[in-house]
C-alpha cells in the first residue's frame, strides 16, 4: 500500500525547495568576489565570519544521511547508535586545539586543501597525492548517501514520477534536485551552500523543536517511549568474560569518527573558508550545541518504535524499500499535519543539498590543486584553475548520482564505511604535520599504505558489513573500530621508518613553512 | 595578533580533556538513575554536551584574557 499523495505537504516542500534554489543562484552576488579565482569559488574568498561559519560547518557535518541513518540505527540496533553523541563531543576539543594551526598556515601560504599543506610542509608530491586521492575517494560515497537521503524523502512524499534514461529508471524529482544542485554549485561555488545552510538550520531546528514537544505528548511521555524499547537494546550489554564487548566498540567508534571528521575534505573546506583563526576557535566552542539537536534526532528512532510504525500497513512499502532508513519519514508522516510534514521533509532534503555541494566543491579543489595543477598542467592560469574545479565538481556529483542509480544502495554504505577507515590514515601527515616535521615523507607514505591495507583487510574479514574488528590483546578480546587500530599501525610504521630514514638522510628536508606560520 | 606566548600550554588547557570523559563507557552504561523516564545512559551523555561547551568556553575566555593562544 502506498502512502496517499499529500498535496499540502508537496506544495510546502516545493515552495521551500524553490526558495533555496533562488538563494543558491543569488549567492554568487553575495560578498561578491572574482569567481575566476579558486579561493573565491572554492573557499568563498575566506571571508565567512563566526555566524556564517557556524551554519556552514553545521550544514557540512550534520547531513541528511545523519538525520535519516542515525535514528534508523537506534530504531534497529538500539543503544549502539547513540555513539554519535560522544563522537560529536570529542570532535570539538580537537577542532579547538589543532585546526586553528591549519587555518593560519593555509592563510599565510594560500593553501586551499589539506594536500596543499602537506605538499608545502613535507615537500613531497607523492605524499600530497595520497592525501588528495584518499580525500576524493572517501568523499564520493558520502555524496551518494546524501542522494539516498533525498530519495527517502521523495518516497515519503508519495511522489512516483520516474523517467527512463538510457534504459535505467530514474526518479524524476531526484534528477531535478540533482540538476539544480549542480547548477548553483557551478555558478556560485561555496557561497551557495553557505547561504542555504542558514535556511536549512532554521528548518531543522524548527522540526527538532516540534518533534521533541509534539511527539512525546502523543506517545505518553519520554518514560513511555523508552519503556517500549526492548530492555536488551536500551543500554550496551555488560562486559563479557574475557573481553570488552560492545563497550569498546562504542568508545572506539566515537573516537575514530571524531579523529576522522576533520580530515574529510569538506570539513577542511569549512575551516579554511572562515575569515580568521578566532572564528575557528569560537566555532569549536559553539558547535557542540548541534550535538544536542543530534541526540534528540537520534531519539526519533525510539519514538518510531513506541509509535509502533513497523507493523502499520501504511508504511510497509517504505520500510520494504528503504529498511530502517524509513523510520524517520514514517514517524513524521504519522505524527504531523501535512504542512509540517512538508517542512520537515524539506529540511531533510535541503540538509542533503548543503553537504553534497560542499563535498563536491572540496573534492574539486583537491583534484584541481593536487592532481591537475601538480601533474597535468602546472602552468595553468587562475581562471583555468577555477574552471577546471567547476567542471570537476559536476563530475564528482554525477559520479554520486550514477552510484545511487546504477548500484545497490549497500555499495554506497560499504564504501562510506571504508571511506572512514581510509581518510583517518591521512592523520599523521595532516594533523601531526601541523606540529612536527620530524616525520619523514617516505615513512608517512608507507605508514599510510600500511593503514589503508590493514584497515581494508580487517573490514574484508567482516564481509564489509561492520567496521568493528576484534583485537586480541593479552588474552582479552577487544572489539575496536578498524579505523583506530589501522591508524595505530600506520603511526607505528611512520614513526619507526622516520627514525630510520632520518638517520640515513643528509641535511634538513624542504619545508615551505616556518614555526610562526602556525600561530 | 602574534604574541610571544603563542602556542604555550597552560594548566587550564587540561580542561579540554574533560569532554573525552564521554568515551568512558562503563561509567554511564546503566539505566538508573533515570531522569523524567530517560535512562542514565542517554541523559548523562546529553548532559555532557553542556559540560563540553562550558569547558571550551572557559578555556577560550582564559586564552583571550592572558593572550596565550594554543
Amino acid at each position: 500500500m502506498r502512502p496517499p499523495v499529500d498535496a499540502v505537504a508537496i506544495a510546502v516542500f516545493a515552495v521551500l525547495f524553490g526558495l533555496v534554489t533562488v538563494l543558491g543562484f543569488f549567492a554568487a552576488r553575495w560578498r561578491r568576489g572574482d569567481l575566476d579565482q579558486l579561493h573565491e569559488w572554492g573557499l568563498g574568498g575566506r571571508r565567512f565570519g563566526t555566524l556564517i561559519s557556524w551554519f556552514l560547518l553545521g550544514g557540512d557535518l550534520y547531513t541528511a544521511y545523519t538525520f535519516v541513518a542515525l535514528p534508523a540505527l537506534l530504531f534497529g540496533a538500539g543503544a549502539m547508535g547513540f555513539f554519535a553523541v560522544p563522537y560529536c563531543i570529542a570532535i570539538w576539543p580537537l577542532l579547538f586545539v589543532v585546526f586553528p594551526r591549519l587555518w593560519s598556515v593555509s592563510h599565510r601560504h594560500g593553501y586551499v586543501t589539506a594536500a596543499d599543506f602537506v605538499r608545502g610542509r613535507f615537500g613531497s608530491r607523492t605524499l600530497a597525492l595520497t592525501v588528495a586521492v584518499t580525500g576524493i575517494v572517501a568523499t564520493m560515497p558520502y555524496i551518494a548517501l546524501q542522494l539516498v537521503g533525498i530519495e527517502v524523502v521523495i518516497a515519503a512524499l508519495g511522489l512516483h514520477l520516474s523517467v527512463n534514461v538510457a534504459g535505467v529508471t530514474v526518479e524524476l524529482p531526484l534528477l531535478i534536485a540533482f540538476v539544480i544542485l549542480a547548477a548553483y554549485t557551478y555558478t556560485s561555488g561555496l557561497r551557495a551552500p553557505a547561504m542555504i545552510a542558514v535556511v536549512k538550520d532554521l528548518l531543522i531546528y524548527g522540526t527538532v523543536l516540534a518533534v521533541v514537544i509534539v511527539i512525546p505528548v502523543q506517545l505518553g511521555g519520554y518514560g513511555h517511549i523508552f519503556a517500549s524499547v526492548a530492555p536488551s537494546k536500551l543500554i550496551l550489554p555488560a562486559l563479557p568474560k574475557g573481553g570488552l564487548g560492545a563497550q569498546s566498540a562504542y568508545a572506539t567508534l566515537a573516537l575514530g569518527s571524531a579523529l576522522a571528521l576533520f580530515l574529510y575534505p569538506h570539513s577542511v573546506t569549512g575551516i579554511l573558508s572562515s575569515s580568521g583563526r578566532e572564528v575557528v576557535k569560537r566555532n569549536a566552542v559553539a558547535m557542540p550545541l548541534y550535538a544536542v539537536a543530534l541526540g534528540l534526532i537520534a531519539l526519533m528512532g525510539y519514538m518510531a518504535i513506541a509509535a509502533g510504525l513497523q507493523t502499520m500497513p501504511a508504511y510497509a512499502e517504505g520500510f520494504k524499500a528503504f529498511g530502517t532508513n524509513y523510520a524517520v519519514p514514517a514517524l513524521l508522516l504519522h505524527s504531523f499535519p501535512s504542512w509540517m510534514v512538508g517542512v520537515a521533509l524539506a529540511a531533510i532534503a535541503i540538509g542533503a543539498l548543503v553537504p553534497a555541494a560542499i563535498m563536491s566543491i572540496a573534492s574539486a579543489n583537491l583534484f584541481t590543486r593536487n592532481v591537475y595543477k601538480e601533474y597535468i598542467n602546472p602552468n595553468c592560469s587562475d581562471a583555468q584553475e577555477s574552471r577546471i574545479a567547476k567542471v570537476a565538481s559536476l563530475i564528482v556529483k554525477a559520479g554520486g548520482l550514477v552510484f545511487i542509480i546504477g548500484f545497490p544502495q549497500t555499495y554506497a554504505i560499504v564504501l562510506q564505511l571504508l571511506g572512514g577507515i581510509w581518510i583517518i590514515q591521512t592523520l599523521p601527515a595532516v594533523m601531526l604535520g601541523l606540529y612536527t616535521r620530524w616525520l619523514h615523507p617516505a615513512a608517512l607514505t608507507l605508514g599510510w599504505l600500511t593503514g589503508i591495507a590493514a584497515g581494508t583487510w580487517m573490514a574484508s574479514t567482516l564481509s564489509f558489513k561492520s567496521a568493528t574488528y576484534v583485537l586480541h590483546v593479552a588474552g582479552l578480546a577487544v572489539p575496536c573500530y578498524a579505523a583506530v587500530s589501522a591508524l595505530a599501525l600506520n603511526l607505528l610504521v611512520a614513526a619507526a621508518l622516520s627514525a630510520l630514514f632520518n638517520l640515513a638522510s643528509r641535511g634538513p628536508r624542504a619545508d615551505a613553512t616556518t614555526a610562526e606560520d602556525y600561530v | 595578533m602574534a604574541g610571544k606566548s603563542h602556542g604555550r600550554l597552560r594548566p587550564y588547557h587540561l580542561l579540554l580533556l574533560l569532554p573525552l570523559f564521554s568515551l568512558w563507557v562503563p561509567f554511564y552504561n546503566r539505566i538508573d538513575p533515570t531522569l523524567a523516564g530517560i535512562p542514565f545512559f542517554y541523559w548523562f551523555q546529553m548532559a555532557w554536551i553542556g559540560v563540553t561547551v562550558l569547558a571550551l568556553l572557559i578555556v577560550y575566555l582564559l586564552e583571550r584574557r592572558s593572550g596565550d593562544k594554543l
